[in-house]
């Protein structure tokens, strides 16, 4: 291969593990939108909110690198948990854009709350993993380990999940309630409980994106931001689709590195934007999107 | 006690329903009329930015709380407005010339936009709008030749047919006497069979459809005029702050513009002015409480943003009909006087009802 295939293949994979970080963010609005016909503006504050929870375990508890992510993981599923019952279970069934709007306020109290804490809130902070600035060399290319992290880690995390929805009776459950909670209910299945444990799941997932992605930017309260490009990458997969979310993550990554390198400066910023704006008028229901249309 | 008997439809669609109403907007446009001699300067000022994003409430008002379709990129419609005035009156355009071009430009833009609202629904058609905005900034900030990039670009005070309006009472007259113009038009256009078919497709696009309402024309004028009342109060926005840069015109704006028609109050015109003395007031209410806090909180430069969010969730939670429901409560509260009961405002039980279907 010449110098010039090796410099785009390397364009390619940085922008997969990008794109990665965008489907495990998307992975979390798929997921409660699928659940709860709702949709999560939250999602990139609860990543921030978990990068910061695995830094305060391993910088002020003094956590070693494993049981940090653990605890930080565990506490921001019970946060999701804890918020879905405080605040989103009191107007489920009030029109979408009235969740809308307060997941909003959520996004900002979060900010808010974690810039107010004094000294930590408005630093930008490393986040210290032991696979900091390591790299490896694979016959020409040069991968960089927290990259090739990311990229294995949502490969897991996508494989777990699959098998969770797949095999386990709380996924098939889950399944059920996002088709037809009227029906799940009927057939025995606490639907409110389920609402309740798949925000956690989110949550979860969004602290695992937010620790993923704190090795490569640093943490701080802005980080949250990047979750609305998360947006394009669920629509561009379907917004109903778990599978979809990653791809379209994986899509909107590459397209975006790939712009950065070929097209003029100020197209990366807005590369995801104009796919899913394509995407919404070529094919508005995603590559996965399931289509439905009522029947009178 | 006041009985309205309507023998007649006109009766019914009359801007003023009875002399109350005369008395306490005639009132209130009179303290508007005399502000520039009754407080000073500083709240003046404050006074025309309220009555700025009042103009572009109003806009967004029309589109999310009356033809129900949100945007969360509203503030590009603004841009828009703002970049069109700053160009034009440096080119030397007469100055109610460049704020007709601003309009329409914004309209223009408004139904690029609303040709996807045709197609998609709901949560779509927020992310398009969040996409659109997010392209109009990087090409403000870009397009360096029009708009002066990041750096930003400034603006001379506005001449009105050789009428400088350099102070600020005379700019605070003009954003006045626009305001009570497009409050105006828009109630007007509510009582329209337009402003019904909107209100038609918001409650159900299905119901109206069969009634008749061609849904691609209706929407994508809604959007149009939306975002022609956001491109004015955006040009007007320019002059008075003199200077504008892509980042005025971000997605920050466009929720904080989301915010306030939401606290206003969704689905009414008092809303638009509600929220915008919110928006306005809030950052000068928390300013003036930081001193009672103790430093940690106070001085903390999260701090605004906490309240903001907390004030919306509160609002969304307890308080669906924003502040303007809130005052509805407490006037029928006072016309009914003894006889206010508990549950006269008690919110409709609804359930989940699936939008895939829709």
């Amino acid at each position: 291969m010449g110098g010039f295939e090796l410099q785009v293949l390397q364009i390619i994979i940085s922008g997969m593990a990008q794109g990665c970080i965008y489907g495990l963010i998307a992975l979390g609005f798929v997921l409660i939108y699928k659940a709860t016909e709702t949709v999560s503006f939250a999602q990139g504050e609860l990543m921030m909110l978990g990068a910061f929870a695995g830094l305060a375990g391993m910088t002020l508890l003094g956590f070693p690198f494993w049981l940090g992510v653990l605890s930080s993981v565990a506490a921001m599923a019970l946060f999701g948990v804890a918020l879905e019952r405080a605040v989103i279970r009191p107007i489920l069934g009030q029109p979408a854009f009235s969740i809308v709007m307060l997941t909003i306020g959520i996004g900002y109290v979060a900010r808010g709350l974690i810039t107010m804490i004094p000294n930590i809130g408005t630093e930008t902070h490393t986040f210290p993993v032991p696979y900091k600035d390591q790299i490896w060399k694979v016959g020409g290319l040069v991968l960089n380990v927290e990259q090739m992290v990311v990229i294995a880690a949502t490969a897991v995390l996508s494989a777990l999940l699959y098998v969770m929805f797949k095999y386990s009776k709380l996924g098939v459950a889950m399944q059920a309630s996002s088709q037809n909670q009227l029906a799940a209910y009927y057939m025995g299945i606490p639907v409110k409980r389920l609402n309740g444990l798949v925000w956690g799941l989110a949550a979860a997932v969004a602290a695992v994106a937010g620790l993923l992605l704190a090795p490569i930017t640093f943490v701080h309260a802005n980080m949250g931001f990047i979750g609305l490009k998360a947006f394009p990458a669920a629509v561009v997969g379907g917004f109903g689709s778990l599978p979809g979310a990653i791809v379209g993550g994986l899509i909107i990554g590459v397209v975006e590195a790939l712009s950065g390198f070929f097209l003029p400066e100020g197209f990366k910023d807005i590369a995801a934007y104009v796919v899913v704006l394509v995407m919404l008028m070529v094919k508005p229901n995603g590559l996965f999107g399931e289509k439905l249309r009522k029947k009178v | 006690m006041r009985f309205i008997f309507k023998t007649d439809y006109q009766q019914d669609i009359r801007l003023a329903k009875h002399g109350g109403h005369w008395f306490w907007y005639g009132l209130l446009l009179a303290l508007l009329v005399a502000a520039p001699w009754l407080i000073p300067e500083y709240w003046l000022a404050q006074l025309t930015f309220v009555l700025i994003y009042s103009i572009v409430g109003l806009g967004l008002m029309l589109l999310a709380g009356f033809t129900g379709l949100f945007s969360l990129g509203h503030a590009a419609f603004m841009g828009v407005g703002a970049y069109t005035q700053a160009a034009l009156t440096q080119a030397g355009v007469p100055f109610p010339l460049a704020l007709l071009a601003a309009g329409l430009l914004s309209a223009a833009a408004g139904m690029v936009v609303g040709l996807p609202a045709l197609r998609v629904k709901g949560i779509y058609l927020g992310i398009a709008t969040l996409a659109f905005g997010f392209i109009v900034e990087e090409v403000f900030a870009r397009w360096e030749s029009v708009t002066g990039g990041n750096a930003g670009t400034h603006l001379k005070a506005p001449d009105l047919l050789g009428w400088k309006l350099d102070t600020g009472e005379s700019f605070y007259g003009l954003c006045l006497v626009i305001a009570v113009l497009a409050t105006l038009a828009i109630l007007n256009l509510l009582r329209s069979p337009t402003g019904r078919a909107f209100v038609a497709i918001r409650d159900s696009e299905i119901s109206a459809q069969s009634m008749g309402i061609h849904l691609a024309r209706y929407k994508t004028m809604s959007f149009a005029l939306s975002a022609a009342l956001a491109g004015v109060g955006g040009a007007l926005y320019a002059h008075k702050l003199a200077f504008i840069s892509p980042d005025q015109f971000n997605i920050v704006q466009s929720i904080d513009l989301l915010l306030m028609v939401v606290i206003g109050g969704l689905g009414s015109v008092h809303g638009a002015f509600l929220g915008a003395i919110f928006l306005i007031t809030m950052p000068q209410f928390i300013a003036l409480g930081k001193d009672y806090l103790p430093a940690v909180i106070g001085q903390a430069p999260g701090l605004q943003g906490v309240v903001y969010g907390v004030v919306l969730i509160a609002f969304v939670l307890f308080e669906p009909m924003g502040l303007y429901g809130r005052w509805l409560k407490v006037r029928t509260y006072l016309q009914v006087f003894p006889f206010y009961r508990k549950g006269m405002f008690k919110r409709q039980k609804s359930f989940q009802k699936s939008e895939r279907l829709r």
